[in-house]
């Protein structure tokens, strides 16, 4: 009987409350001793993780490491063995889908939209999440933001599916970022980009987290997560092989057990930014 | 400045303004056609003579009253039905075809192409052998929607692995479907008496023969519920195109949407079936022309599409009465000889923009 009397008081009523945004370094996701199970096999062995508000967490591992599994379990889209996800406070499973969706986005790592949706109306979907509430007012300007963020406007009145795979990528991002929540999940958004344009998307990634929001992304060039990252998580057969800043974490030893292949960790000769290298003789 | 920050998120406006404009031609070119069909006949009548008949029904002391001693009859007892008729079902039907693609985010899904027709059909057919040939409109519609119901729900669970439907799954579910309830129809028209075989056969071949006021009181009321539900449902329809998750991601309850739309969607194809037969590929058609025209947003795509499934179904049923001089010919197959090479058509160039079937 309430369940539904809530139902309805959300069918009906013109105006639903919105959640507020933090200060940064408040934790707007933490994941508590996550282990997930595919068949008989266990994929995630108790990971923990704390999402902070103003930082970027990347994600990083070799192939079937469980990165994507994790982010899957952090956006609610995997059943979870043990343990559990909290966003802004409380259990995933405890927020309905349209909560969820005005605390944080996803990035899917495929792009398909069926029929002939223009980029332009697919951005805008990004803003479902908000009718009925008193930012439906902020559309049209999240919109275009995101879109000039991801340089996507001059194409805008093109169907996606007609768009190449760079240019649908950021036109998810776009859509992502136009969901304005105050923690991003995204999964290998740099990809289908060239280098000009994941740089790009990197920095747009890094200037969100510290205008407020929480960043958790999957990559696989380690220099990226290297330059751009607060917080680094390697993971190592669904384990967490370490979790630090990049400095701490990424280092010769740790990366060579955990790829299997010798690994250099150099300081770059004019600004000391941390180079990632495969050995090569 | 201040003009572009205010410019509404909803929909471009030009679209809009097209959107409206298109619904409007439709519902004239509804209107034209239907005055168009109550007029042609074995009984002439003439276009004001329907209106003023209209007219006088409804109180109005105005033009002229059919010449023809039996026009009057004719019009209210023959005409008036099977135009109400053709155009709840060509509603319906497009309006099924619509939300079926919505939901599987793929413009091939159909009720005809995936068995939810012959399903719907096997359970009406069912009742008109066991009841005889004196069963009663509300039974016969009753056992369509259960037998739709049952059937769109197994063609949903079929069809679809890790939360996409992929084409060929799709289709090759419906050739099953339509196999296996292909076989239980020719069983029951083996099994019929002489009566009710007559009855089911015609009423494969799908017509609008025979239309009475009680079967559109049965049908219209499923088919309004049906397409007003669908209404509500646009938005998700629209996120659903993004794929399951990222539409689960943006608030919708996919689970719920899926559930509602397999009722629905038997709701609508039993309306039509119950009384008409199996038409096939209106719902393929119609909202593939619509899409070209007002976008693929279902806001508009749903209202267009049944505007324009009642169109065709009307411009369907006027050939169907006209093309042979005294002889109505089964509406089904002429839907069939249209749709056939059009689904064809469709296949083919989804196929290329795919780049094959994945």
């Amino acid at each position: 009987m309430a369940t539904l009397a809530a139902q309805l008081r959300t069918l009906f009523a013109r105006e639903l409350e919105v959640p507020e945004r933090r200060e940064p370094g408040a934790v707007s996701m933490r994941a508590v001793d996550v282990s997930v199970d595919r068949g008989q096999r266990r994929v995630l062995e108790s990971v923990s993780l704390d999402v902070r508000v103003g930082e970027v967490l990347a994600l990083v591992g070799p192939n079937g490491a469980g990165k994507s599994t994790l982010l899957a379990a952090m956006a609610g889209d995997q059943d979870i063995a043990a343990g559990h996800v909290e966003l802004d406070g409380r259990p995933l499973d405890r927020w309905t889908g349209t909560d969820m969706a005005q605390r944080r986005a996803v990035l899917p790592q495929q792009h398909t939209v069926g029929f002939s949706f223009t980029s332009l109306e697919v951005v805008r979907m990004g803003r479902a999440p908000w009718v009925r509430t008193a930012c439906r007012d902020e559309d049209a300007d999240a919109v275009r933001e995101a879109m000039e963020a991801c340089d996507v406007a001059r194409f805008a009145e093109r169907p996606f599916a007609a768009l190449s795979g760079g240019e649908r990528s950021r036109v998810a991002l776009a859509r992502v970022f136009a969901q304005r929540t105050e923690t991003l999940l995204l999964d290998e958004p740099t990809a289908a980009l060239d280098l000009g344009h994941q740089e790009a998307v990197m920095s747009l990634v890094r200037e969100r987290a510290r205008a407020g929001t929480a960043v958790v992304v999957v990559l696989h060039d380690l220099a990226l997560a290297a330059a751009y990252a607060d917080t680094v998580a390697v993971l190592e057969a669904g384990a967490l092989a370490a979790y630090g800043s990049p400095r701490e974490v990424l280092t010769e030893n740790l990366l060579s057990r955990v790829y299997g292949h010798p690994v250099e960790v150099i300081a770059h000769p004019r600004s000391g930014a941390q180079l990632v290298l495969p050995q090569r003789d | 400045m201040t003009a572009t920050t205010a410019a509404p998120a909803a929909a471009p406006p030009r679209r809009r303004l097209r959107g409206g404009a298109v619904l409007a031609a439709l519902s004239i070119a509804l209107l034209v056609l239907a005055l168009v069909s109550a007029c042609v006949g074995q009984v002439p009548t003439a276009p004001m003579e329907v209106i003023g008949s209209v007219l006088h029904r409804i109180g109005l002391d105005l033009g002229p009253m059919p010449a023809h001693p039996s026009g009057e009859v004719t019009l209210w007892q023959v005409r008036f039905p099977r135009v109400a008729l053709a155009i709840v079902v060509g509603a319906a039907l497009a309006c099924a075809g619509a939300l079926l693609q919505g939901v599987f985010a793929n413009p091939l899904a159909e009720p005809g192409v995936i068995g939810v027709s012959a399903g719907a059909a096997v359970g009406a057919s069912a009742v008109i052998v066991t009841g005889g040939a004196f069963v009663a409109g509300p039974p016969v519609a009753a056992a369509a929607f259960i037998a739709g119901l049952i059937t769109t729900a197994l063609v949903y669970l079929l069809a679809r692995s890790e939360g996409r439907t992929e084409v060929v799954t799709l289709v090759l579910t419906g050739i099953a479907i339509n196999a296996f309830a292909g076989g239980l129809i020719a069983y029951f028209t083996f099994a019929a008496s002489p009566a009710a075989r007559d009855q089911i056969v015609f009423w494969q071949l799908g017509s609008l023969n025979g239309a009475t006021w009680n079967s559109v009181a049965i049908v219209a009321p499923m088919a309004a519920v049906g397409i007003a539900v669908t209404m509500t449902m646009a938005t998700k329809l629209d996120l659903l195109a993004l794929g399951e998750s990222a539409a689960a991601h943006l608030g919708v309850n996919v689970e719920r949407v899926r559930q509602l739309a397999v009722v629905v969607v038997a709701l609508l194809v039993a309306s039509s079936v119950a009384f008409t037969g199996i038409i096939l590929f209106v719902g393929l058609v119609v909202p593939h022309l619509m899409r070209m025209i007002v976008g693929p947003g279902h806001r508009l795509l749903i209202p267009a599409s049944a505007l324009g499934g009642a169109i065709l179904l009307l411009a369907a049923d006027l050939g169907a009465r006209t093309l042979v001089p005294n002889a109505d010919l089964p509406l089904g197959m002429l839907t069939s000889l249209v749709g056939g090479p059009f689904f064809f058509w469709l296949l083919r160039r989804t196929r290329r923009q795919q780049g094959g079937w994945a």
